[in-house]
């Protein structure tokens, strides 16, 4: 029997087991902490540094999907300060690529929308990099359009982890990092993808969708598969 | 010593423009000019994107005719997917694009226009807006605003919203129509007959008074080019081409859409962004035509709906079979706009217009496709290039304010021959420069002066530049 232990989160008492994160018992406990990268159901990455919180005696701040909980600790998921920088984050995801709600498949289905908004993002004051970004188009079924690719790696840890393909990837660094379809090729180039669509129905934003889809229509209905997926994950112990 | 007038911007018209007019030694008008000032290029911007986003961007282009774009825009990528929409698919964007033509036709006529007809150009500005008119006439206004509402509220139920709706797809429409719907764009149209109607019966009774400017406000004879259906009637949505000259004779007729390129030609001058079109069979600056509404009346044998056909007949017992001025833009403008009422209730009682299937579904076919209908300022068309992938290669646009740039040019200069007189600038002829430009209703971009409130500027120039005169308001 696992160890229970308990602690606070925003001054709220909760209990959670050994091993589990904070973000998975705020989730239990209805704290909503945001985030782009987490899924229920797939291994969390860090990669989106929306859930930082801060804990009582620690210097630096730790995100909410990556840190396990210990008995006694003292949470803080929602202050100014974290707020300010939640705002920023999301503000350069929007300015690091070319993001253009209006003329989007995923407008009013976007986590990354819904996310500006819950946080109060009403304008940019970072400048915008607006960087020639492609569009893979070469899949039957589906595109990719990179300007809309904000690197939360949903699509390459659901594909790996679920899907068992392995297709999708990251490569190179910075500015210039990209997901990636079998070391770089077209995505209907591919031999390893089996079409299943996983990518896309996990994608928070536009940027991975199905084709033919026009703007706003791309909404993502058939999520009911994600439960799912916790299963198989639970059972290959991940 | 010659001189320029600039009129700059013009005001209650869609966009940003201005009007030079030269003066020679005697103060004659040697040259009259409409620059269009803005620039969007939207063909290249599109370039790279996906062609199913193409409806959507393409409706960026103006915030009054967005179902226009996207209407032409659809069908082009329809060409593409090689795809038919559904019969009932077609209908529904048959009706939403004669919202569009209802609405827009309402915003030209009553809320831009009926001020300088109701008042007269010689009026003082402070008065001759939409805001005198519902003073001095409240039921014109009324029902302007009305018949607007309506279409825009057609626009909202079909497409999801009044501007920029989502609904007209690829392949056809993105959901069906329901009884509810139905029943209530019905509801509505025994009042949008009756407005339309008023303001026919009010235009009609003040036309006497506005003979002398007719003649002078581009009468010219020039070619007409719009859409016909098999019948020979008006088609707003498809259908083929029909070109008239001046005596009504046909310069074309029966032509696939998709063909114009055949026939039109373009020409870029370099003192406007706006592109001039020309009939390549008579050459540039020759092959001049209009089309919208007077174009719409011109070259269709009939509207096809019984009311708007009655009043045609009248239309052309009064002002002849093809009606050579420009100022008749706004007489035939209503009578388009009783047939698209008659229209959409027509459509709204097909047997089948309530069918779920208003979609079809494929791939990328071809790599070229060409959309062409009618939007509410005249015949609209949309051609793309893309690859195999469907990614946008090359779009070119012809818009309808493009078609009458060179008829818009002409008008301008008539009007300034007849109202400028030497060195003296008159607010009259200042408004009658205007108004001519107002009557072929161009769309030049997304922004609407409806109060006309802006500040008009006309300026006398030296050669050397210097400001000789000057009057603003």
């Amino acid at each position: 029997m696992s160890t229970v232990f308990t602690f606070r989160i925003d001054g709220k008492d909760v209990a959670g087991s050994e091993g589990q994160t904070v973000m998975e018992v705020a989730e239990e406990n209805g704290i909503d902490i945001p985030a782009l990268c987490h899924l229920e159901g797939i291994h969390d990455r860090g990669a989106c540094r929306l859930c930082m919180v801060e804990i009582a005696g620690s210097p630096k701040l730790a995100a909410a999907c990556m840190t396990r909980i210990t008995e006694g600790m003292d949470v803080t998921a929602h202050s100014e300060l974290l707020l300010e920088y939640r705002r920023t984050v999301t503000e350069m995801m929007f300015v690091e690529r070319n993001h253009v709600c209006a003329v989007c498949v995923a407008n009013n289905h976007c986590e990354l929308q819904d996310t500006a908004e819950e946080l109060g993002l009403t304008h940019f004051d970072l400048p915008r990099i607006s960087p020639k970004v492609d569009i893979d188009a070469s899949h039957r079924l589906f595109a990719i359009d990179h300007n809309r690719c904000i690197l939360c790696l949903r699509c390459v840890r659901v594909c790996d982890e679920i899907e068992g393909a392995h297709t999708w990837d990251i490569m190179y660094r910075g500015l210039e990092t990209r997901v990636q379809t079998d070391m770089g090729i077209p995505w209907g180039e591919s031999t390893t993808c089996t079409s299943c669509g996983k990518c896309v129905q996990v994608c928070p934003t536009g940027a991975l969708f199905e084709k033919g889809r026009a703007v706003a229509r791309g909404s993502k209905t058939r999520r009911p598969f994600l439960p799912w997926m916790k299963v198989v994950a639970e059972e290959r112990g991940l | 010593m010659s001189r320029t007038i600039v009129i700059d911007p013009v005001t209650r018209i869609e966009g940003h423009s201005k009007i030079t007019i030269q003066l020679d030694d005697r103060g004659e008008v040697v040259d009259a000019r409409f620059h269009v000032t803005q620039f969007r290029g939207f063909e290249r911007i599109t370039q790279g994107r996906p062609v199913h986003e193409m409806p959507a961007l393409m409706a960026r282009i103006c915030g009054i005719c967005p179902v226009s774009h996207l209407i032409a825009s659809a069908k082009a990528v329809d060409d593409i997917l090689a795809v038919e929409p559904p019969p009932t698919g077609v209908d529904l964007r048959r009706i939403i694009n004669l919202g569009q033509i209802v609405q827009s036709n309402a915003l030209s006529f009553f809320h831009l226009s009926s001020p300088d007809l109701l008042f007269g150009f010689d009026a003082d500005p402070a008065v001759r807006n939409i805001l005198g008119v519902a003073r001095q006439n409240p039921q014109l206004a009324k029902d302007g605003i009305g018949l607007r509402k309506w279409g825009q509220q057609i626009i909202e139920w079909l497409g999801g919203k009044r501007i920029h709706p989502e609904g007209i797809v690829p392949g056809g429409m993105a959901t069906p129509l329901t009884a509810e719907v139905r029943d209530r764009i019905l509801a509505g149209v025994p009042e949008a007959i009756a407005a339309v109607e008023r303001a026919i019966a009010w235009y009609k009774t003040d036309l006497l008074r506005w003979e002398d400017d007719a003649a002078t406000f581009g009468n010219f004879r020039s070619a007409f080019m719009g859409l016909v259906d098999r019948e020979g009637n008006v088609d707003h949505y498809g259908g083929w081409l029909r070109v008239i000259d001046a005596d009504g004779k046909y310069l074309a007729d029966r032509v696939d859409p998709k063909l114009f390129n055949d026939y039109i030609g373009e020409a870029v001058e370099p003192w406007s962004y706006l592109k001039s079109t020309y009939w390549k069979a008579m050459g540039y600056p020759d092959g001049i035509y209009r089309v919208g509404p007077l174009a719409r009346v011109n070259v269709a044998d009939r509207m096809g709906t019984p009311r708007a056909d009655e009043e045609l007949e009248k239309f052309r017992w009064r002002v002849g079979r093809v009606a050579g001025s420009s100022f008749h833009y706004h007489y035939a403008r209503l009578i388009d706009t009783l047939h698209s009422v008659e229209k959409i209730a027509e459509l709204l009682h097909g047997p089948d217009i309530l069918s779920k299937h208003v979609r079809s579904v494929a791939g990328i076919n071809r790599n070229e496709g060409i959309g062409v209908s009618e939007a509410p300022r005249g015949t609209l068309m949309h051609h793309y290039k893309v690859d195999d992938d469907g990614i946008v290669l090359w779009a070119n646009l012809i818009i309808a304010t493009g078609h009458n740039n060179m008829a818009m040019n002409r008008s301008v200069l008539q009007v300034a021959r007849r109202h400028v007189k030497g060195e003296a600038i008159t607010e009259g002829m200042l408004n009658r420069v205007e108004a001519v430009i107002r009557c072929y209703d161009p769309c030049l971009s997304c922004s609407t002066h409806a109060l006309g409130q802006m500040a008009l500027q006309i300026q006398l120039l030296a050669p050397d530049g210097k400001v000789l005169d000057e009057l603003s308001r």
